[in-house]
């Protein structure tokens, strides 16, 4: 049995321990919000918050998650995911949209710990997030102009 | 007809049908939570003006879109034809998918419903149009009944109706079920362009905010509780069928609720995702290699060249080459292109979920490119009749032409998958990304041979090209989709001879987001880029004086030209490139800015684009779709190959061996849309062919070193 917190609310899981938390999240919680898109965390559509860090879900045993704090798209808050969420939506960052639960994720977990990134910054926090659309130019923006935002 | 050709015969105005067909889902036969997922058509309470356009009591206006929305555009582009006409507020409009039916929901350039040759706005532009001036005529109609006022005194703005002499007025919803009863004019009146007020306005996407905060929808996140989960074990080898298979470890995986072997492969039924990935691990099986494809791509390659040897098709036959290239004083410039297969890697893998209603119908959800042609498979494969089965199509991840395939291959397996149930529960089948980058329906390989002859005065006299593939159309004689961009080729040469050789593989094709133009519009940029260095002419200048009846290659050249300030200097190390391609009835130029990459490969720093696609419905959408077509070609053409190796085993299986363009690796872009009152063309496609011979001639110019062979990365680490 495993024990950890979705979205701030305590759940278990009693299934197979090798379950990844992508199937978890998915299948079992119906949050559908964060993506499958390769299973091998070489495109971080599956992109979730664990204790406060990107984490690829896909490749996450559900063991090795007992005791942690998981945030999805569905859960996130704060000033850095209002800023970021906004920004996405000033610009029309998405394409066809699969990916950017992942993008977002990563974004917002880049403004918690660097307010004010660099390109260099950005690149190294997003370089793990495809998108086949190639929507980057808008995601780089957005984040700049988030962080403003956020200082402004 | 190619695709990209609209028939003006096929002008059919549909709308003004007054109810639409197939909208109400019947109750699903288990009596499980009801599905997640968005349906098509839109909520059944608002009122259906026309096949294309429903006003709900609440004032919102919903369109429903024929076309599948999976990052193009298009809910944002049709919703913008009917709001412009309706005169709508752009804060009350919404798009669904529309439900399959390749009569009243026909792509007017291909005679039945599908999204495809970047045609979703040039055929709708007409017809989405009437479809709002109806609706609004049928409003204005009805407001004049409620009203006792005449209807030419009524007016109507920003989705408000009013009627200045008496002081009534009315929001769209109150009136929108007396509008429903009344008779629609058959030829609405529609704005002259001049009179536009949200046609060229950047109004913000319908489909964004759903996509921000994890609420959108996709087939792969429709579920019940009761939901089987299915995979399927294919071979990896094209063209190999299943020997034997043991099942008994698969079947002890915890959640496997069963095995079955369909054409496609061996299927493992589960319920839930995990447990059918271990039980299709868990699979021990031998396939048939007998009639697989066992040549490696290397080996294709020696078999293609072997074909220019030989007269092929004749696309284009303008002058006399032959007697051209024998006169005396002509210098002869040779080079030989190879592109390899290339999977379109959409980020939604495919999927399909199946529902049997109570009544015994049947729900199928998915990202359906040519629903008509989808819902004819899977209820074929049923054994269903197609009265009794309903394609929703779903918000979808991307496709690039994977998800537009003539007899549904895809559909095929999903629903032989279902069809080997007893149908009772709710079946979802999904691709893995190994099943997608293994999966065939590639651009197909191509080899092309070029010849031009240079005169003693330093022009280009003659122009020879070779084209050797596979017929995407499934062709025995010319294939348009194999040469179109270079059968056609815009420069004014006075001898130029086109043919073609079309391959038969047992590796599926496909087209790929821009289709011929992916190899013909590389290949003509980067030859007609070396004739004009070979004769000392600038890239610019040199194109512009070839290009003499096509004044709008010539805008789009001279404008990203300025755009770039070409001819500046250029930082040391840095080189430039450009191309220009017309694909799909738009014109694309793009200037590029590189450098050598800390890997030793090109490094884009900058790319200007100037694209003319006739009216500009929406410039911001326009110019994402510029910027996304940059990256997906760019990727493709640095880094990405399907490769078949020794035997015919297909080499890569996920984002790790077929690479895909990171945010680290995307230039910076800078999009002008030329202003034009010409009809609207497309822009889904035509932001890629341009990308790759820019960089190619870049980095000629840079290196020295011309690029035959893509892609480029094996040419800088082999």
């Amino acid at each position: 049995m495993v024990t950890f917190t979705l979205n701030g609310q305590e759940r278990t899981f009693d299934g197979d321990p090798d379950t990844p938390l992508l199937w978890v999240i998915r299948d079992f919680e119906k949050l559908t919000g964060t993506k499958y898109g390769c299973g091998v965390a070489q495109c971080g559509a599956c992109t979730v918050h664990l204790d406060g860090m990107t984490r690829r879900s896909c490749i996450t045993p559900i063991s090795t998650v007992d005791g942690s704090e998981v945030i999805t798209i569905e859960g996130i808050e704060g000033p850095e995911a209002k800023a970021v969420q906004a920004a996405w939506v000033a610009i029309d960052v998405p394409q066809c949209g699969y990916c950017q639960s992942g993008q977002i994720m990563s974004a917002v977990a880049l403004l918690q710990v660097t307010p004010k990134p660099s390109d260099a910054d950005i690149d190294g926090a997003m370089a793990g997030n495809l998108c086949r659309c190639a929507t980057y130019h808008r995601i780089r923006q957005a984040i700049h102009n988030a962080a403003d935002a956020m200082e402004g | 007809m190619t695709l990209q050709q609209i028939s003006s015969t096929r002008r059919a105005f549909l709308a003004g049908s007054g109810l639409i067909i197939g909208l109400a889902l019947a109750p699903r036969l288990s009596a499980f939570a009801a599905p997640k997922g968005v349906q098509a058509g839109g909520e059944d309470a608002l009122t259906a003006l026309n096949a294309f356009v429903k006003i709900g009591t609440d004032d919102t206006v919903t369109v429903l879109s024929k076309h599948i929305e999976f990052g193009q555009g298009p809910f944002t582009g049709l919703a913008t034809l009917v709001a412009e006409e309706l005169d709508a507020d752009w804060s009350q409009m919404r798009a669904v998918h529309s439900p399959a039916d390749d009569k009243i929901y026909a792509n007017l350039a291909f005679g039945l419903q599908g999204t495809g040759g970047s045609t979703s706005i040039g055929n709708s532009y007409e017809q989405l149009r009437k479809a709002g001036a109806t609706a609004r005529a049928m409003l204005v109609a009805a407001a004049a009944e409620e009203w006792g006022v005449p209807a030419g005194e009524i007016t109507v703005e920003k989705g408000r109706i009013k009627h200045t002499a008496s002081g009534k007025e009315s929001g769209f919803g109150a009136l929108t079920v007396k509008a429903a009863t009344q008779t629609p004019p058959e030829n609405p009146k529609l704005k002259d362009p001049s009179q536009f007020v949200l046609i060229g306005q950047e109004l913000p996407k319908l489909d964004t905010v759903g996509k921000t905060n994890g609420t959108a929808i996709f087939t792969l996140d429709i579920a019940t509780d009761d939901m089987l989960i299915a995979v399927v074990a294919h071979p990896d080898h094209f063209g190999a069928s299943l020997k034997s298979f043991d099942d008994s470890d698969a079947r002890k995986v915890k959640g496997v609720i069963d095995v079955k072997q369909v054409p496609q492969g061996i299927a493992v039924y589960a319920d839930n995702t995990y447990s059918a990935l271990k039980g299709r691990d868990s699979l021990k099986i031998e396939w048939d290699l007998s009639k697989a494809e066992t040549r490696s791509s290397k080996e294709l390659e020696a078999d293609y060249a072997k074909k220019f040897a030989e007269m092929g098709l004749k696309a284009t036959n303008n002058g006399d080459v032959e007697t051209a290239f024998g006169k005396e004083g002509v210098q002869t410039i040779e080079a030989e292109l190879v592109f390899p297969f290339l999977a379109h890697a959409p980020m939604e893998p495919l999927d399909a979920v199946f529902m049997k209603a109570a009544d015994g119908s049947l729900d199928v959800y998915t990202g359906a490119q040519f629903p008509g042609m989808d819902l004819m498979t899977a209820a074929k494969i049923v054994g269903l009749d197609p009265s009794k089965v309903r394609v929703n199509t779903q918000l979808t991840g991307g496709s690039f032409g994977r998800k537009a395939q003539f007899g549904s291959p895809y559909m095929q397996e999903a629903a032989s998958v279902y069809a080997a149930t007893d149908g009772t529960r709710p079946v979802k089948h999904m691709w893995t990304r190994e099943d997608d980058i293994r999966g065939g329906f590639y651009r197909p390989m191509y080899a092309h041979k070029m010849r031009g002859a240079i005169d003693a005065e330093g022009r280009i006299v003659a122009w020879d090209q070779v084209i050797v593939g596979q017929s995407i159309m499934g062709k025995a004689d010319l294939d348009e989709t194999s040469v179109e961009g270079a059968s056609n080729l815009p420069y004014v040469i006075p001898n130029l001879r086109v043919t073609s050789h079309n391959v038969a593989l047992v590796v599926p094709p496909l087209w790929w987001r821009s289709v011929g133009h992916t190899h013909t519009g590389f290949a003509v940029e980067t030859f007609v880029d070396e004739l004009l260095q070979k004769v000392g002419k600038d890239p610019v200048e040199g194109r512009l004086a070839l290009l003499t009846n096509e004044p709008r290659h010539m805008g789009t050249l001279k404008k990203v030209a300025e755009m770039a300030d070409w001819g500046s200097t250029v930082p040391d190390g840095r080189s430039r490139g450009v191309a220009v391609v017309k694909s799909f009835g738009t014109y694309v130029a793009q200037i590029v800015e590189i450098s050598t990459g800390d890997d030793g490969a090109p490094r884009v720093h900058k790319v200007w684009c100037a694209v003319d696609c006739g009216v500009a419905i929406n410039p911001n959408v326009i110019k994402a779709q510029m910027e996304g077509g940059i990256g997906y070609g760019l990727g493709a053409v640095l880094f990405d190959a399907v490769t078949l190796g020794d035997g015919g085993k297909i080499m890569q299986s996920n984002f790790h061996d077929y690479r895909s363009l990171r945010i680290n690796e995307m230039p910076a872009v800078d999009v002008a849309v030329i202003a034009s009152t010409e009809k609207p063309t497309g822009v889904g496609e035509p932001g890629v062919p341009p990308i790759g011979p820019a960089v190619a001639n870049a980095w000629r110019r840079l290196t020295g070193s011309p690029v035959r062979r893509l892609p480029i990365v094996n040419i800088v680490t082999s």
